[in-house]
């Protein structure tokens, strides 16, 4: 096989053949497995980027394909590829796992146990990218699925006090919403007018009409369930924050930093393709609760008194910023919501692992404990969350602000099928909304930065000392603070990726 | 030189991240690299203004001349549909004007933080910080479209945020510094949506381009231009408008954005930041031109706010408050002649910018050597500080519009405007106008008085700031006297040249010729008089204290101090009573308890709505829902489970009924 | 030929055993009347072998499955119940709910 067919393969299946190395260490080395669990992450982080050099940025379209037959009774393939729209995100799932792996040699929870904890952390990194790289949907579903368990584990086992209740309702919940999903899929492969899983195949049924709208209603209700939980969108959000809460940090990162990224990138990649009429039937439902996220998100961050679920709690709007771009349906509200699910995966990231190192340093994430002073008494941490949290609250000139201006932009301008539906002023409205919600947004940041970091510092931590940012812990930021920084004034580093391929996949709504 | 423009935001830019990374290291804490970037940037933007503003000299309203525009553009990121967000300059009058102004007045504060902020703890942040928000005001003034301009309008807010809150171990200080941040981001929401509405019309962001469509009355696609979404835009940019300079009802942050250090101040909160958003509707002129409701907003706008806020300046006993609220007012005044002219609104921009920028860099030096912002601490100061005294007064003479200061010229310019223009808008700015340059003279006097005359009543020697507090006064002094002589209306070198200068189209200008009225200007300078006399009256030797001995004397003195009770009537009732002790406490009253305490409420009741909404709505009614399921789910298995006793022969019992019903169900059947 | 008699006789076998099956509590006897069940289906099979007179004589092929399966299962049976004896010294069938919820 060449390299162009392969290189997908290795890639994933490199953290999954990682985690077997790691589980095998021995006990009596069991320091080792850090370094090896890094090895390994290295590896990956190398060949995704390989991949994302290899790719022809003048050719387009999916590229490192590999479509073999898999469980040829069902007609399912193994169909591995990658375009500008997975390209992202499939990196910085490497790049975050790599990084939480530098950060694991500092830290890990409570019980320990790094062969386990990498272990799971390196399945986790299989089933997260092989979301994204899958153009078949059982192939899809059952990376899908594969996330969940490292993650349970991850929570049940590394969590805070209330982690079993937290750990079963991530579970029970996702889980819940996937069968739905799981249901519709099944549906779309008897109604289509060939039994197929393929999605590019589906795609073209889609762009065709070959599904009618009644079907499509019912089919979008099922998938709609799936990724609106994973998102997650409001209503469904409030697993969300006792998941985060209670997770270790390296499971808050990559819970906030892809796994919700594989509900949207669903919606982008599946759900509005294939289903197109439905899509648009559904999309000003999907603006309506995404505004609601953006308010809703906002003014609960406002009452939270625990740092960290305060970040998770901002993952709620910032997602609904993702998911208002989703449901203009043009090319450049997707282009919008791929960029701010990268920027949410970088800055929210990054707060998360800042909220570790607080715990970690301070013993606490209550605000009211911490006090404030944080830029006294350490001042890195204080000033880099200061920096994220300026960054996370949309500021341009910073990773978070195109995200959220474009998403706006697309909502004035809706996809025209939309607009001939009678929903541009619905849209409007919901643009001036959003636009509100970036003040509240604002204004909980400021609030938080007031309170944990500015200020005289309690005498208590004047004489407790906590030692500042250290080396490990700058070795794993550095990329998430060069990228936060970078991604402000160089936009074109997302959106020159996306745009093209963006542009194809949605001409289905006379964009 | 139009084509090194770039080079004027980029450098305090790299400064700013010079700064940053190697300052602590360098002898100057950094200050150096601040000073050094601004003086090339302040002599690039003097070749980019002579190269602009040449290209109008001898520019007649006859018909000759033109509207001198450079740009140059790249994309900077593909955004779909084949949109795009370029990154652009625009270099044209206004841009040239505003480098001036902001380069000049950034140097200058730079040079003066180095006496000022001596010894300071966080001297090379406060530099960085400082060279980033010049930056970012020169990518406001040099963007040439509507994202780029957003960018820097943000960036500014940010840097606003972190040097108000400069001094962020007091509470009150970064409490003064998120009630800015999140006032202008208030008015932002309104910026952010004209900015999306522009480009939903219009399919760009790019200002010439939106210039070139309105002219031929067409939007994006060809479609014919629709004026409605037109106006819809350019009223909530008024919005951002209103929130960024500080205009009526949103104007309180600035007050309170005065707990940052003095030169800030300056800067930001008087010369430069505020001015945002009068130069916006500026750069957007061609459109505002075209839409009477959008402009009909501005003039009432900036009408009430011009008297609102002189009024509140009567009555405040801080320094700093007092000049803040004069820059609100006179922001009002640029604001309501955007109404009318395009020449007027910028030109009161540019003077006022040097001397506001003086009089709050004055009273950093006073309150460097009082060691109080309170009046009441000061008095006596024009003896041991002379040099400050004496640029402190050519601020004050030309804020107070004296002839021929700068600000008569341009404040004059605007009364003109509005007297031109007529109607209600015209008139209420007129009007307004005219008290409001009564009450102006009337604060500073006061001012004045209190702090230069009589006796030093603070603790300690006040004595004269160092060299590099006053060698910037001094050069701020020249402009602030000389600046508005740009516009003169007489024949001598090029008449109204500034206006020339700076139009935005020849054809504008052509059809807004600038005139001297002298019944309006002989009007303005009798009020400022009258304000000038009253004042004096008042607090020439009577400071705030009342312990005066001459008021010992019996009622003789009392009968010469009341000038026969002539005075009563203009200045106790009138003045005093009614202006001061009345109007200013209602107006402060109506203020701080009422629009201020609306600020307060719709925060407070924001986050404990928020509060209320977590713990009732999500947690117990959604995530309630979620738990209902759960244990409805173990509800029902708990009942069903007891049928599994473990009992073997229950069943057996069971199937042998099972099978019985089984027989009967096929033998009926 | 009289087949009522022999499927009465089953018919009883079978009533006897039910009722022992679900009132004993010794497990040796709820074991024994499982053996009278048996019992009196292999009788039934015969029965309706003989009557539908096949070549292959199923039914009496099925009886003596039937009986091989009845001795394996007596075998297993047993060997429980003197397991649970040996554990809980009781062979009442009420002490042995382990399979209890």
């Amino acid at each position: 096989m060449t390299w162009e067919e392969s290189a997908i393969t290795l890639t994933v299946l490199l953290p999954l053949l990682g985690a077997v190395a790691v589980a095998l260490v021995p006990k009596r080395n069991e320091d080792y497995a850090k370094t090896l669990a890094l090895l390994i992450s290295i590896g990956g982080f190398a060949l995704s980027l390989a991949i994302l050099v290899g790719y022809d940025w003048g050719a387009r379209g999916l590229q490192y394909q590999l479509n073999v037959g898999w469980i040829e009774a069902a007609g399912i393939n193994y169909h591995v590829a990658i375009d500008g729209i997975s390209l992202p995100l499939f990196v910085l799932s490497y790049l975050l796992t790599m990084l939480c792996a530098i950060y694991s040699f500092h830290h890990i929870e409570e019980p320990g146990r790094p062969r386990a904890f990498l272990s799971l952390m390196l399945l986790l990194q299989t089933g997260m990218a092989g979301c994204f790289i899958a153009f078949d949907l059982v192939l899809f579903f059952v990376f899908w699925e594969l996330v969940l368990v490292p993650m349970y584990f991850m929570i049940g086992i590394w969590g805070g006090p209330n982690r079993q209740y937290a750990a079963i309702k991530f579970f029970l919940y996702t889980l819940l919403g996937s069968v739905f999903m799981l249901v519709a899929f099944l549906a779309i492969y008897f109604t289509a007018p060939e039994r197929t899983f393929d999605i590019v195949a589906l795609q073209q049924f889609g762009a065709a009409g070959e599904f009618a709208a009644g079907f499509q209603r019912w089919a979008f209700l099922g998938i709609f369930l799936g990724l609106a939980i994973k998102v997650p969108m409001w209503p469904f959000h409030t697993w969300l924050p006792d998941a985060h809460t209670e997770a270790p940090t390296v499971g808050s990162v990559l819970l906030a930093g892809i796994l919700l990224k594989m509900g949207t990138y669903g919606f982008v990649r599946i759900a509005l393709p294939v289903l197109p009429d439905a899509a648009v039937e559904y999309a000003p439902l999907i603006g309506i609760l995404a505004v609601i996220a953006i308010i809703y998100g906002a003014l609960c961050c406002l009452a939270q008194s625990d740092l960290k679920r305060l970040i998770a709690f901002s993952s709620v709007g910032h997602m609904g910023f993702v998911m208002l771009g989703i449901a203009t349906l043009t090319p450049i509200g997707i282009n919008a919501a791929i960029f701010g699910m990268v920027a949410h995966g970088v800055i929210t990231g990054m707060l998360f692992f800042l909220s570790g190192t607080i715990k970690d340093r301070y013993h606490t994430r209550t605000i009211a404990e911490l006090g404030g002073g944080m830029l006294k008494t350490t001042p890195r941490l204080g000033f880099l969350l200061g920096l994220t949290a300026i960054a996370s609250l949309g500021l341009p000139g910073l990773a978070g602000f195109w995200g959220e201006i474009l998403a706006l932009l697309a909502a004035f301008n809706p996809a025209p099928e939309l607009v001939e539906a009678g929903w541009l002023t619905l849209f409007r409205v919901l643009m001036v909304f959003g636009a509100i919600g970036t003040v509240l947004t604002a204004g909980y940041f400021l609030w938080m930065m007031q309170r944990v970091l500015m200020g005289e510092p309690p005498q208590r931590w004047v004489d407790a000392k906590p030692q500042d940012v250290g080396s490990i812990e700058w070795g794993a930021w550095a990329p998430l603070v060069v990228l936060t920084v970078a991604l402000g004034p160089l936009p074109f580093l997302i959106t020159a990726v996306t745009d093209a391929d963006v542009n194809a996949i949605m001409t289905a709504f006379g964009g | 030189m139009s084509g090194a423009a770039w080079l004027v935001p980029v450098l305090p830019a790299a400064s700013a991240l010079v700064i940053m990374a190697l300052g602590r290291k360098m002898p100057g804490g950094g200050a150096e690299i601040g000073i050094l970037s601004l003086v090339v940037s302040f002599l690039l933007a003097v070749g980019v203004a002579i190269e602009v503003f040449g290209a109008n000299v001898g520019a007649t309203t006859a018909g000759e001349g033109t509207a001198f525009v450079h740009t140059a553009a790249f994309q900077l990121a593909p955004i779909g549909e084949g949109a795009a967000i370029d990154a652009g300059i625009r270099v044209d009058g206004l841009t040239a004007m505003m480098f001036l102004l902001v380069t000049f007045v950034s140097l200058m504060v730079h040079i003066y933080s180095l006496g000022y902020m001596h010894g300071e703890e966080r001297f090379t942040w406060y530099y960085a910080v400082l060279s980033l928000f010049t930056a970012a005001m020169l990518l406001l003034s040099i963007a040439d479209n509507l994202m780029l301009l957003l960018i820097g309008w943000e960036l500014v807010g940010v840097c606003s945020f972190l040097l108000i809150g400069f001094w962020w171990e007091s509470k009150h200080n970064s409490d003064a510094a998120i009630k800015a941040f999140l006032t202008t981001k208030s008015g932002d929401v309104g910026l952010m949506v004209g900015v999306v509405a522009l480009f939903g019309q219009f399919r760009t962001f790019n200002i010439a381009d939106i210039f070139a469509m309105v002219d031929e009355g067409v939007q994006a696609g060809g479609a014919p231009l629709s004026e409605g979404l037109l106006s819809f835009a350019l009223i909530a940019l008024i919005l951002g408008v209103v929130g960024k300079s500080a205009q009526f009802p949103l104007h309180t942050w600035l007050p309170d954005a005065m707990a940052g250090p003095t030169p800030v101040s300056a800067l930001i909160h008087a010369a430069t930041m505020v001015t945002a958003g009068v130069f916006l509707v500026a750069r957007l002129y061609p459109l505002y031109s075209a839409t009477p409701a959008a402009q009909a907003t501005l003039a009432v706008i900036g009408a009430i706010t011009l008297l609102a806020a002189g009024l509140l300046a009567l009555v405040q006993e801080d320094i700093k408050k007092v000049l803040a609220y004069s820059t609100v007012s006179q922001l009002g005044y640029m604001v309501a002649a955007l109404g009318f002219s395009y020449t007027a609104g910028i030109f009161h921009l540019f003077t006022h910018g040097f001397f506001k920028a003086l009089l709050f860099l004055g009273a950093g030096s006073i309150i460097h050597a009082a060691h109080s912002n309170n009046m009441r601490d000061m008095g006596g100061l024009a003896k041991v500080m002379p040099r400050t005294f004496g640029t402190f007064l050519v601020g004050t003479l030309a804020l107070m519009a004296v002839p021929p200061l700068a600000g008569f010229w341009s404040k004059d310019e605007i009364l003109v405007e509005a007297a031109a223009a007529g109607g209600y808008t015209g008139s209420l700015v007129l009007v307004l106008g005219a008290i409001g340059g009564l009450i102006t003279v009337f604060y500073m006097t006061r001012l004045l008085y209190l702090v230069f005359a009589g006796e030093f009543r603070g603790h300690g020697h006040p004595h004269e700031s160092p060299p590099s507090m006053t060698v910037p006064l001094l050069a701020l002094a020249v402009p602030s006297a000389l600046i508005g002589l740009a516009n003169l209306p007489v024949a001598a070198f090029q008449p109204y040249a500034f206006s020339a200068w700076t139009m935005h189209s020849l054809e504008y200008w052509q059809t807004h010729p600038i005139e001297f009225n002298l019944p309006v200007a002989a009007v303005a300078v009798a009020l400022a008089a009258a304000g000038f006399v009253a004042g004096r009256a008042l607090y020439r030797s009577q400071p705030l204290d009342a312990d005066d001995p001459m008021r010992k004397l019996g009622p003789a003195t009392r009968v010469l101090e009341e000038r026969y009770f002539l005075d009563h009537l203009w200045t106790d009732l009138i003045t005093r009573y009614i202006v001061r002790d009345t109007a200013g406490p209602v107006a402060v009253a109506v203020n701080d308890r009422f629009i201020d305490r609306i600020v307060y409420w719709v925060g407070a009741g924001t986050g404990r709505f928020g509060q209320r909404l977590y713990d009732i709505f999500d947690q117990k009614g959604i995530d309630g829902a979620l738990h209902a399921v759960a244990t409805g789910t173990w509800w029902t298995t708990a009942r069903v489970r007891l049928a599994q006793s473990g009992n073997v022969q229950l069943y057996a019992g069971a199937m042998l009924a099972g099978v019985v019903v089984l027989a009967v169900v096929f033998a009926a059947g | 030929m009289e087949a009522v008699y022999p499927l009465t006789f089953a018919a009883l076998l079978f009533s006897i055993g039910a009722y022992g099956l679900l009132s004993r509590r010794n497990a040796v006897l709820v074991l024994m009347s499982l053996e009278l069940m048996l019992a009196a289906v292999t009788i039934n099979l015969v029965t309706f072998g003989a009557i539908a007179g096949d070549g292959l004589l199923t039914g009496q092929v099925f009886a003596l499955f039937v009986m091989a399966i009845g001795a394996a299962e007596i075998g297993v049976g047993i060997a429980i119940i003197l397991l649970i004896y040996r554990n809980r010294a009781s062979v009442n069938i009420d002490d042995a709910d382990l399979m209890r919820y």
